[in-house]
């Protein structure tokens, strides 16, 4: 099936007298769907979920919203920082969901009604559901640091949504002088990718270090911990002269005063707890909640996530409608994009079970987050979890799991690199392929 | 303005279905723990990328090599960590999985003459084995098709014994590279990424 979109159905159709309002009407798109869902959210979460369904059960309708035509992935998005990928290389768009016969719009999601199980879109349409499943990603807390909005965005990228503003952010790394500054500002937990910021740290060290070996990266932070903190100040020491006079990184964690207060745009200036930091490049990473379209559809708790069970992801607050990824609380699964991908087939299976009167199975869970520290020099975390239906958590398997060991071989971190690409290239494929 | 019919009764009885437990005394299916593996191993086990493809394995070999990861016996990077979270029950379903899926060889850059070369080297020196040009997966792995960096890696493995392989094998590869130097093995292997 080929890009089948709205238009199309309805110029097919005559436009129909009912008008534009009421779309997705199963029975006319083509043989006599069993159920409708719709998917909010063409990321890892809502893509994934979207193919799965068609696989596991072609009788069921999918419909994707998305306003974007092309996604862009977070993981590996600091190899285009690094210089290591172009953005086309982690550019991604809909035409292989589309040939599992997906359904995908190109429109933004405004509300959703879950009473009448319908879906609004910015167009002024309207999408009926059997089941739909939100997967809409992290919104960011403006107004945490002061002086950092929006608007100052744009010049002073976070980059935490993979696409203009990681070109913007690899252009100012690319324009700026060999001895300046480049401060990271780390955001506080929960935050979408947990070894994010520091392997972006070492990216832009590996850039620098051979371009420009005379600059310096300052990691603001308000924690005192971070993913694979032990590993990565390891690899830091052996690639960047980590903890030395002349190293290209430093970290500044909460003990230190690493919480940054606020940043002046027009100067370049970033205030810390304890000191005022001129900078070339400011990449300021601001506290996370769930993406828009929670809030307004009401599916978030006081903190700003989504309440789910974490068996079908169907969410606590809205029956009907199931809510996937980084902006789900699935404690204690990190918010990574692997963990979207397998939120998403568990999700998928328990909504192709209910639509079919049947009893939803028991999911299986796994996370593996490769992060890159250097040429040929890889590192990761791995779990396996199960479900945990007392308490409504993702337990990760005792004896499972867990980081690459500190004195693994100068070998296995190649691998681990390489590894890292592999996933890549089959993640990808396996939401959008 | 919304006229539109409902077609279906929408589906509430999820509360009432999943107060049975039939399903969860089963644990999860086949197909929902090998969903877990194609973020990596690519989708239905056929690789993309540097990881082996897993479909097409035996469920013997699928099973003999999980338990070898998770015992330590094969050293890895992520999988010895990664199997340990599979019981054996987990680990034959899976195996059985992966077992009825049908091999795709992977899209790789090739040296020709080096394929030529590895044609012959395998016939000579492989195929007793991993037969039809390592299409055959009766003795091991399925070979044609596996991402060549995957292979080189294992055969170092092999030499490190990191991994434990048949003596018959081992006896082969020295006898092939004292022949044929270390690129006779690099020719078998670029014969394998050659068939896609």
């Amino acid at each position: 099936m080929s890009n089948f979109n709205r238009r199309d159905f309805l110029k097919i159709s005559g436009g129909l007298a009912v008008g534009a309002t009421v779309v997705g009407c199963a029975t006319n798109l083509g043989g006599a769907a069993k159920a409708r869902v719709v998917v909010v959210g063409g990321g890892v979460g809502g893509a994934t979920a979207a193919k799965y369904l068609r696989m596991m059960d072609p009788a069921i309708h999918v419909t994707l919203i998305e306003p974007n035509k092309h996604y862009h992935t977070c993981f590996m998005s600091n190899e285009v920082l690094s210089g290591d990928r172009s953005i086309k290389d982690i550019e991604f768009g809909y035409a292989g969901l589309a040939g599992h016969g997906v359904n995908i719009v190109h429109d933004t999601v405004t509300g959703i009604d879950a009473e009448k199980r319908m879906v609004k879109t910015a167009d002024g349409d309207s999408f009926m559901y059997d089941r739909c499943i939100v997967s809409p990603g992290i919104s960011f807390t403006w107004g945490a640091i002061e002086g950092y909005d929006a608007k100052v965005a744009e010049k002073i990228p976070h980059a935490w949504k993979a696409g203009p503003q990681t070109v913007t952010l690899r252009k100012q790394l690319e324009a700026m002088r060999n001895g300046g500054t480049v401060v990271i500002a780390a955001p506080t937990n929960p935050f979408r990718c947990p070894p994010g910021p520091y392997e972006r740290a070492s990216l832009i060290a590996k850039y620098l270090k051979t371009h420009k070996p005379k600059s310096k990266i300052i990691i603001l932070d308000p924690k005192d911990k971070f993913a694979k903190k032990g590993l990565f100040t390891q690899g830091w020491k052996r690639l960047y002269g980590y903890g030395t006079d002349n190293s290209l990184i430093e970290w500044v964690g909460g003990a230190a005063g690493g919480k940054v207060e606020s940043v002046e745009a027009n100067n370049m200036v970033i205030n810390s707890q304890v000191e005022s930091i001129k900078a070339d490049v400011m990449n300021v990473i601001p506290p996370q909640k769930a993406g828009k379209i929670a809030f307004s559809a009401g599916l978030v708790n006081k903190k700003g996530w989504c309440p789910v069970d974490v068996a079908t992801f169907e969410s606590h607050i809205h029956k009907g409608v199931h809510v996937l990824g980084d902006a789900s609380i699935a404690t204690k699964m990190p918010k990574s994009g692997y963990s979207a991908n397998i939120q998403a087939k568990a999700c998928a299976s328990a909504i192709v079970a209910m639509l079919n009167e049947k009893e939803p199975g028991v999911p299986s869970y796994q996370n593996t987050c490769y992060s890159i520290v250097g040429e040929n020099y890889g590192i990761s975390v791995g779990m396996i979890y199960k479900y945990s239906k007392a308490k409504n958590l993702v337990t990760p398997i005792k004896g499972s799991g867990g980081v690459t060991p500190k004195d693994a071989s100068m070998e296995t971190l190649k691998r681990e690199a390489h590894y890292a690409h592999g996933w890549f290239d089959n993640i990808t494929h396996d939401i959008f392929g | 303005m919304v006229s539109k019919k409902t077609i279906l009764t929408p589906l509430l009885a999820a509360g009432a279905l999943l107060a049975s437990s039939s399903v969860f005394a089963a644990g999860p299916t086949a197909e929902t723990l090998a969903g877990t593996c194609s973020a990596c191993h690519g989708y239905q086990g056929n690789s993309v990328g540097i990881m082996p493809s897993i479909a097409g394995s035996t469920a013997e070999y699928f099973t003999d090599t999980m338990k070898a990861f998770k015992s330590g016996e094969r050293k890895a990077t992520v999988m010895g960590r990664v199997a340990k979270g599979y019981s054996d029950e987990d680990i034959g379903k899976m195996a059985g999985y992966f077992s009825q899926q049908k091999p795709v060889g992977m899209k790789q850059s090739f040296d020709r003459t080096d394929a030529a070369l590895g044609k012959k080297l395998h016939d000579e020196y492989c195929e007793k084995c991993h037969e039809d040009g390592g299409r055959n997966n009766e003795e091991g792995p399925v070979l044609s098709g596996q991402s060549k960096l995957y292979l080189t890696y294992s055969m170092e493995d092999f030499k490190m014994s990191h991994r434990e392989g048949p003596k018959k094998m081992s006896k082969k590869v020295k006898s092939m590279v004292e022949k044929h130097g270390k690129g006779g093995v690099d020719a078998v292997l670029n014969y394998y990424a050659s068939q896609q």
